[in-house]
């Protein structure tokens, strides 16, 4: 394997508190050293990073990679590979597959899929109940031993408070978090967007702020009765963020995570009965959005994530109440957080990269999230300045199931390197051979 | 000739148009209601023109409003209901379409049980589209002809106060009604339990009366809408029985109103639910009066969509 020299970049690993014009050198698939004016190695493959940033690698807690069951849209690999072109050393895939990752043999499937594909990382994430059907839990020690670094049934709610309860308990042992869907099925059936103006006037039905808020609070709750760790999905709401801070505050074991769609749009883009702002959970109003930028500023969610959710186009070229759930998000992820967190002055870059990086990293108990010497070499090298539109026709994901078409954005990965390997370059992009 | 349609390519709903727009269409309404008054019910308007009717849900009074409407113009119509087309077969909607423009038709009047079909058929297909009931969202020729009843009591609309009454939540009629009249001055109600009114609703623009008394007292004419009876089993309501009790439109109600009330109705009704058989049946109804505004409203929309202008219309309508 060929050591990597980056020079000049602009280094920024909050795990250090590191904020330097330096080079970064990697060897071994580890990070070897970083520092100003660090002598290159003959062999070594050099990078001029002026003008970039260079951080540990981006982690992403929640994908929805299809394989297997749905390999026409999206599989380990294209997802993989989507992944690094976003900037993603690592990417956790939710266990919603079909048949459900709810097993060994299921897990260890993902695991060598992504070793064959050596793009960015794949973790699974198990199951929490056997099919995703809410009733018997899935063998936890078995998942965290074929590979598995959490367990959610993600894309549907744990609606038995008793299982969500044993769940937390039972992966206590194996140090996992338990990730929720948060979602009283009860409030929410048959609901295709937020409830409020916009749903009203568009005579879809909605779903109201409380159906999520009914489950976070209830998932704090029985994080306090098992001191489990619970890890709340993809938070959307105002009265969310505020109960995840007062959890906080009283010192439980409740992380959350949040979206670019949802601090960067509202219900307003489902305007024109616009399937690719369907999601769930639905877009929400401005005063959430607002939330979700604050608990993001904060601390109060830990990690942005992008719950990268592909679909084929003609499953969104329909009605829209018919229209499935979702958007892709890998390859806009790191240009809509610099662009609407950083530009807005919201973020520092630091900031950012504690939100996609480290934290995700502490989160779920993962490699990488710090470029200090012998960790992983995990690293992204990108242009924050970089101005680009969003062209979905070029994505690496098999998937075009996208909002952003067209939007321009500031931010965009030139380098994405695994274990100490170029994963991803962009063309024209940093690196060179000497 | 006007120049440019007036309306633009399709009719989706009342919140796109203007008021001038909607001034239009009842206009060109009035002397279209003097063909179906004739021995020899059509104008040659529309010969030539081919239009489907595409009803994916059930309806008898839109479907056949429409095609009277159609006729009286001379057009060519088919009939596509959803049982006797290939949609059970598991064709999508743009399918459908593709297949049906390919069979070079110039207009598509739309029924369909999710909200945005119309608009989603429109953006796709080069024909005219005509929404005629999107789910949850608009029923604009309904709205229409609503509007063309008052104003044939009123003689205007403009600072009319009516109360729309009953499950606004689930009611494109309620939407399209809410848009139209306001746009032309009216002032809006809407009086319903609270478990069948929207999120946001006063937002559009409308007064919320919580009870059938407050709308009683407060409106000029009533829009009495119909009660899907299945809003008991998903939880909305307790019983028919007290829905009666509590909102249902009685004479004994209207005889406590300070005004002679105007009682409208989109139908069909529930003789006993949401408005008794002898309001329904009484001086106070134009229910009857509303279905026959129904085919000339819908001449005008037809009309004006395939280019016709107002004027023509006028002659047309006067005399030809």
């Amino acid at each position: 394997m060929r050591p990597i020299l980056i020079r000049g970049g602009r280094i920024i690993d909050p795990s250090r508190g590191i904020d330097e014009v330096a080079d970064l050198y990697l060897a071994d698939g580890k990070v070897q050293a970083s520092g100003a004016g660090l002598g290159r190695p003959d062999d070594a493959l050099v990078v001029d990073a002026a003008g970039k940033v260079v951080s540990p690698g981006l982690i992403d807690l929640h994908v929805h990679l299809r394989e297997p069951g749905q390999e026409d849209i999206e599989t380990v690999a294209t997802g993989a590979m989507a992944a690094a072109a976003g900037g993603f050393s690592a990417v956790c895939a939710m266990p919603n597959t079909d048949p459900v990752t709810d097993n060994q043999a299921a897990v260890g499937f993902i695991v060598s899929q992504a070793q064959r594909a050596g793009k960015a990382r794949v973790y699974p994430i198990g199951a929490i109940s056997l099919g995703q059907k809410g009733r018997q839990l899935a063998e936890f020690g078995e998942l965290v031993g074929a590979g598995a670094v959490a367990v959610s049934d993600d894309g549907k709610p744990v609606v038995s408070s008793h299982l969500m309860r044993t769940a937390l308990e039972y992966a206590r042992t194996f140090g996992i978090p338990v990730a929720d869907h948060c979602e009283d099925p009860t409030l929410s059936a048959g609901g295709a967007m937020h409830e409020g103006l916009v749903s009203t006037r568009l005579g879809l039905k909605g779903i109201p702020a409380a159906a999520e808020e009914i489950m976070v609070a209830r998932d704090i709750l029985l994080a306090e009765l098992t001191g489990g760790h619970m890890h709340l999905c993809h938070m959307s709401t105002r009265g969310s963020v505020e109960l995840i801070r007062r959890a906080k505050e009283k010192g439980l074991r409740v992380t959350a995570e949040a979206c670019p769609h949802h601090f960067t749009l509202t219900h307003e883009a489902c305007e024109g009965y616009n399937t690719n702002a369907k999601m769930n959970p639905p877009l929400r109003e401005p005063e959430d959005r607002e939330a979700v930028r604050q608990g993001l500023r904060d601390g109060t969610i830990d990690a942005i994530c992008t719950d990268h959710a592909p679909h084929h186009y003609d499953a969104k070229e329909r009605e829209f109440d018919d229209a499935p759930n979702g958007i892709i998000g890998l390859e806009t992820a790191l240009g809509l957080a610099v662009t609407e967190l950083v530009e807005t002055g919201l973020l520092t870059l630091a900031d950012l990269v504690l939100r996609m990086s480290v934290m995700p990293a502490r989160v779920f108990n993962l490699p990488g999230g710090t470029l200090a010497p012998g960790s992983p070499a995990d690293v992204v090298v990108f242009d924050p300045g970089a101005r680009w539109t969003v062209r979905p026709e070029e994505f690496f994901s098999k998937s075009r199931n996208t909002p952003f078409g067209g939007r321009e954005l500031r931010g965009r990965a030139d380098l994405t390197i695994v274990r100490g390997q170029v994963v991803f370059q962009r063309n024209g992009g940093t690196a060179e051979r000497r | 000739m006007a120049s440019a349609p007036a309306l633009g390519k399709d009719l989706i709903g009342l919140e796109q148009l203007g008021a001038e727009q909607i001034r239009l269409i009842l206009d060109t309404a009035e002397p279209f209601k003097e063909v179906s008054e004739r021995p020899i019910k059509k104008v040659p308007a529309l010969r030539g023109k081919t239009i489907v009717n595409l009803f994916f849900e059930a309806s008898t009074r839109t479907r056949i409003s429409f095609e009277f409407a159609e006729k009286r113009l001379s057009a060519d119509t088919v009939n596509v209901a959803t049982a006797a087309s290939s949609v059970s077969k598991g064709e999508t909607l743009v399918d459908t379409a593709r297949n049906l423009e390919a069979m070079r038709i110039d207009m598509v009047v739309i029924r369909h049980g999710a909200s945005g079909a119309a608009q989603f058929l429109g953006q796709r297909i080069r024909s005219n589209v005509i929404n005629a009931g999107d789910g949850k969202h608009e029923h604009p020729t309904q709205a229409l002809l609503d509007m063309l009843t008052l104003r044939d009591r009123f003689k205007r609309l403009e600072g009319l106060k009516v109360a729309i009454c009953g499950d606004i939540l689930h009611s494109r009629v309620a939407r399209s009604n809410i848009w139209g009249l306001t746009r032309l001055g009216a002032e809006v109600g809407v009086c319903g339990p609270a478990t069948l009114l929207p999120r946001n609703v006063q937002e559009l623009g409308v007064t919320i009366l919580p009870r059938i008394e407050d709308a009683i007292q407060w409106a000029d004419a009533l829009n009495v809408l119909r009660l899907q009876l299945e809003r008991m089993q998903a939880g909305f309501l307790p019983s028919l029985r007290e829905y009666n009790r509590v909102f249902g439109v009685t004479n004994e109600r209207l005889a406590r109103a300070p005004k002679d009330l105007l009682v409208l109705h989109p139908g069909p009704i529930n003789r006993g639910v949401e408005i008794d058989s002898d309001v329904a049946d009484g001086p106070h109804s134009v229910i009857l009066p509303q279905v026959t505004n129904g085919v000339a409203v819908r001449m005008a929309v037809l009309y004006l969509l395939a280019g016709g202008s107002p004027d023509w219309a006028q002659s047309s309508g006067g005399g030809d």
